[in-house]
């Protein structure tokens, strides 16, 4: 039974994701739908973590834009994510880096 | 004639759809094999009879085994009665299958709920219960007053009181049916549906 279901979600899945953890920094690119025109937005940021696993893992991508924090969660397998590029490998020794909303001068 | 079938809840999981994440119910649903034809002129209505997942010989009482004998199946775990207004052209023996839906199609599904056991009125009814503090002790999840004094003496039927809830019958209407996998037999269905993990399940279209 259980199989049956796993293989539903894997074929929704995307097979070819690029290997990032939290620490990386990375760039996103989405589409954004505006009515009829589509681009591509890039949000770049460090990786705060990963939680959920199958098709329901999200991940955590922080930025400080013009002074202020932002944070945007994003459904991993969601198809609106063109690419995740990694920009710059993290060494972060925990999984869940919320310890860095309160860094000052990062 | 209205499409229904039988099948069996397996599981819930997200899916998406148009980019957008969707939560959906994994159901096993068939193949149903009709099992007797009740017709107007002999039994006062029309209604087919489905049965669904077959079982060996001896899980059926003998009474159950003439029954599917008499209609030349093989037994089966489930058997249900279901009313239709105009039977057309199906005949014992015919099988109905996942194909009779396709994507797109709103579906009512009757299920058992889930059982809550004895519950309370703020499980049961959505009481608001006592305040949590401002000095209250022990007056948390109570009903309250349950009527008046001398006048009527006496608590009014249907007042509704701490009791058995769940594990009724429950029906769940316009739900959209996201995909049909014809060779798995299942259906994806959007949202919740009533009962637990492999329960019986009715799904017919929506009126």
């Amino acid at each position: 039974m259980q199989a049956r279901v796993e293989k539903i979600e894997e074929e929704a899945m995307k097979k070819d994701i690029t290997k990032f953890r939290p620490g990386d920094t990375v760039a996103v690119h989405l589409d954004i739908h505006e009515g009829k025109r589509k681009r591509t937005q890039i949000f770049e940021g460090v990786v705060l973590r990963r939680r959920g696993g199958g098709i329901r893992e999200t991940f955590t991508v922080r930025k400080v834009s013009f002074g202020i924090g932002v944070e945007r969660i994003f459904p991993l397998h969601s198809p609106l994510i063109k690419k995740i590029e990694v920009v710059k490998q993290g060494k972060a020794r925990r999984a869940n880096l919320s310890y860095l909303r309160n860094k000052v001068g990062r | 004639m209205s499409k229904v079938i039988l099948g069996r809840k397996l599981a819930m999981t997200q899916i998406f759809d148009e980019n957008v994440l969707i939560p959906i119910t994994i159901v096993e649903a068939g193949p149903c094999i009709i099992v007797e034809r009740k017709v107007k002129e002999k039994n006062g209505y029309n209604a087919i009879q489905l049965g669904f997942l077959e079982v060996k010989e001896n899980r059926v009482n003998k009474p159950e085994l003439g029954h599917f004998k008499k209609s030349e199946v093989r037994p089966q775990k489930y058997l249900r009665e279901i009313r239709v207004k105009d039977i057309g052209n199906l005949k014992i023996r015919d099988e109905i299958r996942v194909d009779v839906f396709k994507e797109g199609d709103l579906v009512d599904v009757v299920g058992i709920s889930k059982g809550k056991g004895f519950a309370g009125v703020v499980k049961r009814y959505g009481f608001k219960g006592g305040p949590a503090s401002h000095g209250a002790g022990g007056w948390r999840r109570r009903p309250g007053s349950i009527g008046a004094s001398a006048d009527p003496s006496r608590v009014f039927k249907g007042k509704k009181m701490p009791g058995k809830m769940g594990a009724e019958k429950k029906t769940v209407r316009n739900l959209k049916i996201v995909k049909v996998d014809k060779k798995e037999n299942l259906l994806l269905i959007r949202g919740s549906l009533p009962g637990i993990k492999g329960s019986l399940l009715t799904i017919k279209s929506s009126k």
